[in-house]
């Protein structure tokens, strides 16, 4: 053991470096899920288009502000605009016009509806955006690309992927749990999470919870999507990927849980990482392997309570 | 007493429904006649939805296009074409069902199937079975032919063996010295398939060389930094990657961000139609391949004319330059085109049968704006291949290859009634002294 580790230690280093980076990604959507899940009990499969659109939005205000001449550091408010801009436009449309009119109703019919929803808008997005890749890497550039050591050599790393895209989800995680904890708003929304019956007899607006709740699970999703963008190409389909991952980080954190969410997102991108170094056949199924472990043992998720069920 | 009646009454009205059902199925399923039609139906089956319909609509559009020529120019025989699309994006079992009614209920008189081997090969037997005449628009698969006779399907382009050899030989001349290789497909039929095509030809054809790295990321993968980081570490002399569309562009933009371009020799035999997206950042000096020869610099194209045409009646229509599944539908369409005309010439301009048609596809040659094609007696098409190494120069915003060795449809085509890997396997290193020259440009 101790010789693989000594062969293979450095390996395992850039396999860390890169499985932060990636977890960074998923943590942004997943939490979001998360979060939209503990406050209005929905399944939403919608969610995956919201980071897609986040993310062609990102990508569209960065080459607008590149074709006008704008320094690269404007790509960084492009990230940002396109995530407000569709969390705040979109996340209440849907939650106003759509999920409203499901909350209490049957688990089959909410996924159903949510389902139509991300097909409208997957075919929205075709239709705005084409078919063609797009991209928009102005802000990868701008910060370009930093030499880590690995034994003789050295490997270049992008400085976006190996400190921006951690940073930016440690402060969510960060913002997030001081946001829910230690502000009258956050603990509302903990509260409507709990117990929303409770909530609602003492006084709390239940309706307002929601749609707050909602548009701010958008716009972490489409946050997730716009700082994904500048590293990838944006084709039709992204959206469906990235739900099915973010789900399975839901279901192993444990439902409406923050920090859980942030463990679990770890533990899938250097598992994911690991394997692409040392298993390369295990890595498409590496989240799901973690999911299912996870779950034998703690059905409820790693941070999940056990709820008693209510007559 | 009067239920048993009812019953009975009902029984009959059921039967008579369920009799006129089958009796309007049949109808559908019977042969076309030879009758003259008021209108050539063609269904269609390409992505309009997914991660490849970067492919399917661009497809999609040059089909509009060259049916909107094909009209105005009297349409084929005299009859105009209308087409019939169908969404391959839901998969496989939902295809099957819309190629039934495509011929059932449409009655169309051709079928186009598909983008992916996957569809191919769940299409193709009911070509068979229904007797109805299938082009086999763009889809790889080299199992089509190999493992089972269709008399109704003909594939009017190359396929995955030609397709992977011509860069395997391309290289083999350019870089004989490579010594380790790593590999970066996706994860599904092809993605597997053309790297055991590539394995088996690289093996007979270069033994000893190490492959350091066997990859292959989930199917619509948006990251693979982790996949270039191991590339990096392991600075393998070449990288294969058959991969396509966003995800291609993908690999290039993050590989080329972090330097592994100049550490490796990348190898990229489906590099054509994700070149526009990639603009300036694909980097010079490495192998693309186009999946045929129809690059829109082709430096001797059969007709120079019909090229200009047809690249330059896209752009002004769509704003973008046509890609290689675009070029594969005019290649359908023209031995649509051919196929009709010989078929009407044999029946002294009669309109063909179903049988009669498909007669006529085989041993067919039809013109392309690149080159001429001919379909073998098993269905196949034989497409030259034309690989070169990227370039960047003032009439194109993006990477064309360099250096282009066009190679012969034959060269480096299975023979007819043998398996492509065998037959990769079998190769002997005199192949190389065939490859041609590469072509000044």
């Amino acid at each position: 053991m101790g010789e693989w580790f000594a062969e293979n230690g450095l390996l395992l280093g850039l396999a860390g470096l890169d499985g932060l980076s990636y977890a960074a990604l998923v943590f942004m959507v997943a939490v979001g899920l998360n979060l939209v899940f503990g406050v209005l009990r929905i399944v939403n499969v919608a969610h995956g288009s919201l980071f897609a659109i986040g993310a062609y939005a990102a990508a569209s205000i960065g080459l607008f502000f590149a074709a006008r001449g704008l320094p690269p550091a404007a790509g960084f408010a492009a990230l940002l605009l396109g995530a407000a801009l569709v969390g705040g436009l979109l996340g209440p449309v849907i939650e106003r016009l759509v999920l409203r009119r499901v909350y209490g109703q049957e688990e089959v019919l909410q996924l159903l509806v949510t389902f139509a929803l991300f097909m409208i808008l997957e075919d929205v997005q075709k239709l705005v955006w084409g078919v063609q890749p797009v991209s928009q890497d102005a802000p990868l550039k701008a910060l370009g690309t930093v030499e880590v050591p690995f034994g003789d050599d050295t490997i270049p790393f992008t400085v976006y992927q190996l400190f921006v895209l951690p940073g930016v989800a440690l402060a969510t995680l960060i913002g997030l749990a001081w946001f829910l904890r230690r502000t009258l708003t956050g603990r509302v929304i903990v509260a409507v999470t709990t117990d929303k019956e409770a909530a609602t007899a003492m006084g709390i607006d239940a309706a307002k919870v929601t749609l707050l709740t909602f548009t701010f699970g958008a716009a972490l999703a489409a946050l997730g999507g716009a700082l994904a963008s500048p590293t990838t190409s944006l084709v039709p389909g992204i959206g469906a990927s990235t739900i099915v991952l973010s789900f399975a980080v839901v279901a192993t954190a444990g439902l409406g849980q923050i920090e859980g969410a942030a463990l679990t997102s770890l533990l899938i991108g250097l598992g994911r990482s690991a394997a692409v170094y040392f298993a390369p056949e295990l890595e498409v199924v590496v989240p799901y392997l973690i999911m299912v472990a996870v779950l034998l043992v703690r059905p409820q998720g790693l941070f999940g309570v056990v709820e008693t069920r209510r007559v | 007493m009067s239920q048993p009646f009812d019953v009975s009454r009902r029984a009959a009205v059921l039967g008579a429904a369920a009799s006129g059902a089958l009796l309007w199925a049949g109808q559908g399923a019977r042969a076309q006649s030879g009758q003259k039609p008021s209108e050539l139906r063609v269904g269609i089956t390409t992505f309009l939805s997914g991660p490849a319909s970067v492919f399917g609509v661009p497809a999609r559009q040059a089909a509009e296009l060259l049916i909107e020529g094909i009209n105005r120019n009297g349409g084929i025989g005299g009859v105009p074409v209308r087409a019939f699309f169908v969404d391959e994006g839901p998969g496989a079992d939902h295809l099957v069902g819309e190629y039934r009614r495509l011929v059932q209920n449409e009655q169309v008189h051709v079928v186009f199937a598909s983008i992916s081997s996957g569809s191919c090969l769940a299409c193709t037997p009911l070509s068979t079975e229904l007797r109805k005449t299938t082009i086999l628009w763009d889809c790889g698969t080299q199992r089509i032919f190999e493992e089972a006779k269709h008399p109704y399907a003909f594939r009017t382009q190359g396929y995955g063996t030609p397709e992977i050899l011509a860069p395997l030989l391309y290289l083999l001349k350019t870089k004989p010295d490579f010594r380790t290789l790593a590999v970066i497909n996706q994860d599904y039929a092809w993605g597997r398939d053309s790297w055991e095509l590539w394995k088996a030809g690289m093996d007979a054809l270069k033994p000893g060389v190490r492959v350091v790295a066997e990859m292959f990321p989930r199917f619509n993968s948006t990251d693979f930094s982790t996949e270039i980081t191991r590339m990096l570490a392991l600075r393998p002399d070449v990288i294969l990657s058959t991969s396509w569309g966003g995800e291609l562009v993908t690999l290039v933009r993050q590989a080329a961000e972090r330097r592994l371009f100049e550490r490796s020799t990348f190898v990229l035999p489906v590099a054509e139609a994700s070149m526009q997206p990639l603009g300036r950042t694909m980097p010079a000096g490495h192998i693309i391949g186009a999946r045929g020869d129809h690059w829109n610099n082709h430096p001797r194209p059969k007709d120079p004319d019909a090229l200009k045409r047809f690249v330059d009646g896209y752009r002004q229509r769509f704003n973008e330059y046509p890609i290689y599944p675009c070029h594969h539908m005019a290649q359908a369409f023209s031995a649509l085109q051919a196929a009709y005309a010989k078929a009407i010439q044999a029946k002294n301009d009669g309109w063909p049968n179903d049988q009669e048609l498909a007669d006529a596809f085989r041993g067919l040659s039809f013109d392309s704006p690149t080159s001429t094609i001919t379909l073998r007696e098993d269905g196949q098409g034989l497409e030259d291949q034309l690989v070169g190494l990227s370039s960047h120069g003032d009439r194109f915003p993006f990477a064309v290859p360099r250096d282009m060795v066009i190679f012969p449809a034959a060269m480096v085509s299975t023979p007819v009634g043998q398996k492509s890997v065998d037959w990769l396997k079998s190769l002997k290193t005199d192949i190389l002294e065939k490859v041609p020259a590469p072509i000044a440009s």
